[in-house]
């Protein structure tokens, strides 16, 4: 199947009214579906053969001790990461190629401009925040949608100033990123995923570079947001957000996915030995 | 949290009663060498001026009578106005090969490695001259196909003036080395600056325009300070191509026709300090400018303009770090 520019434009209006309720289609593909993702750098296998569905509206955890492969399994979902093998499709579209091989057996690779716009419907924010130092808060939320969906600075103001609301840092509008608390950086961060108005958002380590203090201010942003009905893959070490937030737990080690289920079933009634062993040290 | 200024048992004191019991009084320790160098300095300053005001060589006299010269101040506008075009044209020209050194185009990569390697490793004074030659080594530009027909000729002598020879020789110089500059700014802008810009869905040369040249320039303003009063001083060596009219080869000028070489060096001097002191003007306004929302910026007011100390005292105004609102999802 190949796509028209249309397919990709960033016009998701008809998705938005029915994503405030976890009701998957059962027709539809999921969302968010890895298949036999696998990222070698060398002779080093951060990911093994990953398997993953996100449907619509789920919350997915992503656990696990450090360098186990999370965050590259997250960056492959909005292609920071090119796997190795494997595919990623969202809402049943290939990410990064087209739909068919060649008749060689080789995979055609998008254009950059068709990779951007890819990217475009997926919002993440990052552990370092990353905002950009030299816009104001209102800048870095409006930056996006003016630039890359073309809106008018009017509309895309009105749209920033509201979200920046959403996040409660409405006065903060114009204020440097330096000028704000890492827990008002990181929340000025979703506002400008949430700015694109993406289909899911990726959360890495949102709160590992915050004081102890500051975490709750963006994980209770992260609950509302997951109450709105917004899909969600986060990667954390908050294991209470996960048992309170998440509809599916997913633990990774050593770059493959040993488990995965429900809070209860994951977190509460651990199988494997090495998930026992990393509960044990987090919990 | 209550502030100073809310508490009256803590407010300023109007006079004599100080706020802080016990404030420490403290002595400086002693400091010689300041007084010591104090006296060395001001000795020194004062044989110079004995010796300038004092030694006939300098004739100050003919310097007063030629520093606002017709021609000096001819030359201090044509070289001024060089300096200013080729530096322009060589940040256009470095910023281009900068981002080509980038590009994953290795053709892009391989031109602008050769254009650094030949103009920054040939002298400068080698290229003006080349520059001079131009229109006579290349009579006729034409287009057309090589050894085939010709659409369109014009002949570069009309065209290329020795002024425009000059600044493009200068420009292209230049280049070479802002390329370089350019470049390392370039790379001093933090990796996750371009990934979160390429997550919003933005292209590459959005992210260049928008997130990276704007942060680099932090970087780069001041090494293109350097380089442009370094430009100021490489414009007397404009009388290679030859062009006649700037600084240098007019007070050169009048003082071969005076036989008097250092009152007209002096003016001369006098003359490239004050357009470097006009110079470094711009390039604070320019540091100001670019280093907006880093907490180095220097001096100004407003919200955007206060210091690292500032900032907490802003979060903490702000209140939006719930201070006991724990999260309900931790247990």
């Amino acid at each position: 199947m190949s796509q028209s520019p249309q397919d990709e434009t960033v016009d998701r209006t008809a998705d938005r009214s029915s994503s405030g309720t976890n009701t998957h289609r059962a027709d539809a593909p999921a969302l968010i579906e890895l298949q036999g993702v696998h990222k070698a750098f060398g002779d080093l296998h951060v990911l093994k053969d990953c398997d993953l569905t996100v449907e619509a509206g789920e919350v997915a955890v992503l656990i696990g001790p450090s360098g186990s492969g999370k965050s590259t399994l997250l960056r492959c979902i909005n292609q920071l990461e090119e796997p190795t093998a494997g595919r990623v499709r969202i809402a049943g579209v290939t990410q990064g190629y087209e739909e068919e091989p060649l008749p060689d057996g080789r995979w055609q690779k998008l254009s950059p401009k068709r990779i951007a716009r890819q990217r475009a419907r997926i919002g993440m924010v990052f552990q370092r925040f990353d905002l950009f130092p030299h816009m104001t808060a209102l800048q870095n939320v409006m930056e996006a949608p003016v630039h890359v969906l073309g809106r008018s600075k009017e509309q895309a103001r009105e749209e920033a100033l509201a979200l920046l609301q959403r996040v409660g840092l409405g006065d903060r509008a114009e204020h440097y990123p330096s000028e704000l608390s890492g827990g008002q950086q990181q929340r000025v961060a979703i506002a400008r995923a949430l700015a694109m108005e993406p289909e899911l958002m990726l959360f890495d380590e949102p709160t590992s570079a915050l004081d102890p203090e500051l975490v709750a201010e963006v994980l209770t942003v992260l609950k509302e947001l997951a109450e709105g009905g917004m899909t969600m893959v986060v990667v954390t070490h908050e294991m209470g957000f996960a048992r309170e937030v998440a509809d599916k737990v997913v633990f990774m080690d050593d770059g493959q996915i040993l488990e995965q289920g429900t809070p209860d079933q994951v977190i509460d009634h651990p199988t494997s030995e090495r998930l026992q062993g990393f509960l044990a040290s987090v919990l | 949290m209550s502030t100073a200024s809310s508490d009256p048992a803590l407010a300023p004191a109007r006079r004599g009663a100080d706020p802080i019991p016990g404030r420490i009084r403290a002595k400086r320790s002693p400091r010689p060498g300041t007084w010591i160098s104090a006296v060395i300095v001001v000795l020194l300053v004062l044989a110079l001026a004995n010796f300038l005001v004092t030694n006939p060589v300098f004739d100050w006299p003919t310097v007063a009578e030629y520093i606002l010269d017709v021609k000096v101040v001819q030359g201090v506008g044509w070289t001024l106005l060089i300096t200013v075009l080729a530096m322009i044209l060589g940040t256009v020209i470095a910023l281009t090969a900068a981002i080509m050194r980038r590009s994953e185009n290795p053709v892009l990569r391989g031109v602008s490695w050769a254009y650094i390697f030949v103009f920054r490793g040939t002298p400068v004074y080698t290229q003006l001259v080349f520059w001079g030659l131009f229109t006579v080594i290349v009579p006729k530009i034409a287009l057309g196909i090589p050894f085939g027909p010709e659409w369109f000729s014009f002949s570069t002598r009309d065209y290329f003036p020795a002024f425009w020879a000059a600044v493009v020789g200068l420009a292209l110089n230049e280049g070479a080395y802002l390329a370089e500059i350019i470049r390392s700014g370039l790379n001093s802008v933090d990796k996750g600056q371009s990934e979160a810009s390429k997550a919003l869905g933005m292209g590459n040369g959005q992210i260049l325009r928008r997130i990276i040249i704007p942060q680099a320039m932090r970087v780069i303003v001041p090494p293109l300070g350097n380089e442009t009063i370094g430009m100021l001083k490489t414009t007397s060596l404009v009388l290679a191509v030859p062009f006649t009219l700037d600084l240098t080869f007019a007070t050169n000028a009048i003082a071969n026709k005076l036989y008097a070489p250092i009152p007209l060096l002096i003016v001369a001097a006098l003359w490239y300090l004050a357009i470097t002191s006009v110079l470094m003007v711009g390039q604070y306004y320019l540091e100001r400018y670019f280093g907006r929302g880093f907490d180095d910026r220097p001096g100004g007011a407003g919200p955007a303009k206060r210091g690292r100390r500032a900032r907490q005292a802003a979060v903490n105004r702000s209140a939006t770090t719930p201070k006991n609102s724990l999260p309900e999802v931790e247990q």
